[in-house]
């Protein structure tokens, strides 16, 4: 089944065309990966699906309903959340209360409630607090609960913005790149984790330069070049694509031709 | 899957913890003042407690800063003032009209404004202080002008609150009371929304947080704060002028909020307490007063960086963040 659906995705900035026609299906419960050379869009067509750029054509659906242009809040009370490539932590806030702000969507209290102090408040502070633990426990940052989330190490924040992103309970997750800057062990462990979340029924939508991982835990991956779409199909088709190919190794940059044209 | 261990380490200190000393300080005080005059200046530290209390939500947790608070200060002084002299309303009623239409006047004004970031946010605040400042100058019919209009005092049938001693202990209790609500929303979920868009907006935004609607929330908090503030401050003087709203007493305000230390709630009453206070003891320094206020301050922000309360916090603790 269809979970997250791209038509013909296309945006320009200052007549630069970032995408052009970009069009992907990914599947529940699978891993969907966007590779491509840097400047290729991809970050791009991640900001247009979560709601941060709104594109100039084409559409974004979520369960089949058209969510084009819907603000980032929205979706994510929809069911789709995302991690980005330069960390966005909350450095004020100890580690699990990063993840607790995870929680928001799913909390009841009203702001005379929270002004007051009703005592739902201190239950719902439990639950979201119980909620947090179980989404660390699950990227094994259970020991960092209580540190400020500043003083993490670099792989453990990449850690903690799966962790925060899970907490909402999406469907879809955007995955931008999470094992940039991690050491073999830490990749690794990120595979884990990614396969765990497909396991769980999650549609994870992966950006990634690693491609041993990608090639490793992706059941769709989707190549861009220069915004255009250059193939899409299974690892073992893109690894034998002479365009994909092509447009790594960079052996005649006229190869770069789009896959297929807006119709 | 979590140990009891686990859960007694992320058991949290009570969230009112902060209060005790300070409601200690509060009983203690009175013990050691030799004059009237003193529990003046004390009503005085309570009352801009209360302002940069509510200040302190909107720039320590939240990272909106305003420049033009005091003019909600203006807003809940007038209204004390005009209720009762021009319109025959009961002032403790006109005090609560006041709060209700600074709230109503934030939630306006802070649609537009609040979508502004950094120093185009601060200029725009600053905009409605100096603008409330020319609207309180101007309407001398209403307002008095330049010259300001006496406040009616509180009286319970035959007997009017005319003693600072009183005003001390209420006061005191309407500070507290601050602080716990302040506190409050800090440990619950739209604290954590608001502490989450200081750090980062669009990771707010992702993770279903309406941006736009908690800014203005705690917009229209900070001002029902001020005004309550400007309220009080304007009956234990029995008098008010445009001077309540202006340009200095916004930056006033700042300056408590960031001396006692940005998001620290104690911070927000030591800030206070300062800007009060000091310049009462400099008076002995005749003409050098405004210099050596001035120095102090450059001081403590360069050695104190993070606001008094937080960086002597950080030392006591032995912790460097």
């Amino acid at each position: 089944m269809t979970v997250l659906e791209t038509e013909s995705i296309s945006i320009a900035f200052g007549g630069v065309r970032a995408l052009d026609c970009v069009s992907f299906k990914a599947t529940a419960g699978t891993v969907f990966s966007i590779i491509g050379p840097n400047g290729a869009g991809k970050t791009t067509l991640f900001n247009v699906i979560s709601g941060l750029s709104v594109p100039d054509d084409g559409r974004v659906w979520l369960d089949g309903e058209d969510v084009t242009a819907l603000a980032p809040e929205r979706l994510a009370r929809r069911g789709l959340s995302r991690t980005f490539q330069n960390l966005q932590i909350f450095s004020h806030l100890t580690t699990v209360e990063n993840v607790m702000v995870g929680r928001h969507r799913h909390e009841r209290t009203g702001l005379v409630a929270d002004l007051l102090h009703f005592p739902a408040v201190s239950r719902q502070n439990r639950v979201t607090r119980d909620a947090a633990l179980k989404a660390l426990a699950r990227v094994g940052l259970v020991p960092m609960a209580q540190r400020p989330a500043g003083s993490l190490a670099y792989g453990d924040l990449k850690r903690l913005e799966i962790a925060r992103a899970l907490a909402t309970e999406p469907k879809v997750l955007l995955l931008d790149e999470p094992a940039a800057g991690c050491n073999p062990t830490e990749t690794k462990n990120i595979e884990t984790m990614i396969r765990g979340i497909a396991a769980d029924g999650i549609t994870v939508v992966l950006v990634e330069h690693d491609m041993r991982l990608v090639m490793n835990i992706s059941d769709r991956i989707h190549v861009l070049a220069n915004g255009h779409t250059l193939a899409e199909g299974d690892a073992a088709e893109i690894r034998a694509n002479p365009a994909v190919i092509e447009a790594y190794l960079g052996a005649s940059g006229a190869a770069l031709e789009p896959a297929s044209a807006c119709g | 899957m979590l140990t009891l261990t686990d859960r007694f380490r992320l058991l949290q200190r009570h969230r009112l913890i902060p209060l005790i000393p300070l409601a200690a300080i509060i009983l203690v005080l009175p013990l050691l003042f030799p004059s009237a005059y003193y529990y003046r200046i004390a009503a005085l530290v309570f009352i801009f407690s209360i302002a940069a209390l509510g200040l302190n939500l909107l720039m320590g947790f939240a990272g909106q800063v305003s420049l033009g608070h005091a003019g909600f200060m203006g807003v809940g002084a007038y209204a004390v003032a005009i209720g009762p002299t021009r319109l025959g309303i009961a002032p403790l009623v006109a005090f609560v009209l006041g709060a209700i239409f600074s709230a109503l006047l934030a939630f306006v004004v802070g649609r537009p404004i609040l979508r502004l970031k950094g120093h185009y946010l601060a200029v725009a605040t600053l905009g409605f202080g100096v603008l409330l400042t020319i609207i309180f100058t101007n309407e001398a019919k209403w307002t008095g002008g330049p010259d300001g209009m006496p406040v009616q005092q509180i009286t319970f049938i035959n007997w009017t609150l005319r003693r600072v001693s009183t005003w001390y202990w209420i006061l005191a209790v309407s500070f507290l009371l601050s602080a716990v609500i302040a506190l409050n929303l800090i440990d619950s979920p739209t604290g954590r929304a608001l502490r989450a868009i200081h750090d980062s907006e669009r990771a707010a935004r992702v993770l279903g947080i309406d941006v736009a609607q908690k800014k203005l929330a705690v917009f229209v908090i900070s001002a029902v704060y001020a005004s309550v503030a400007g309220s009080f401050f304007a009956l234990i003087n029995g008098y008010v002028t445009p001077d309540v709203s202006g340009f200095l007493r916004s930056i006033e305000l700042v300056a408590m909020v960031v001396l006692g230390g940005m998001g620290s709630i104690v911070g927000s009453f030591v800030g206070s307490a300062v800007l009060v206070v000091l310049p009462q003891g400099l008076t002995i320094f005749h003409e050098y007063e405004h210099a050596i206020l001035g120095l102090t301050l450059m001081a403590v922000m360069i050695f104190l960086r993070r606001g008094i309360v937080p960086s002597l916090a950080a030392v006591l603790g032995g912790t460097q963040k």
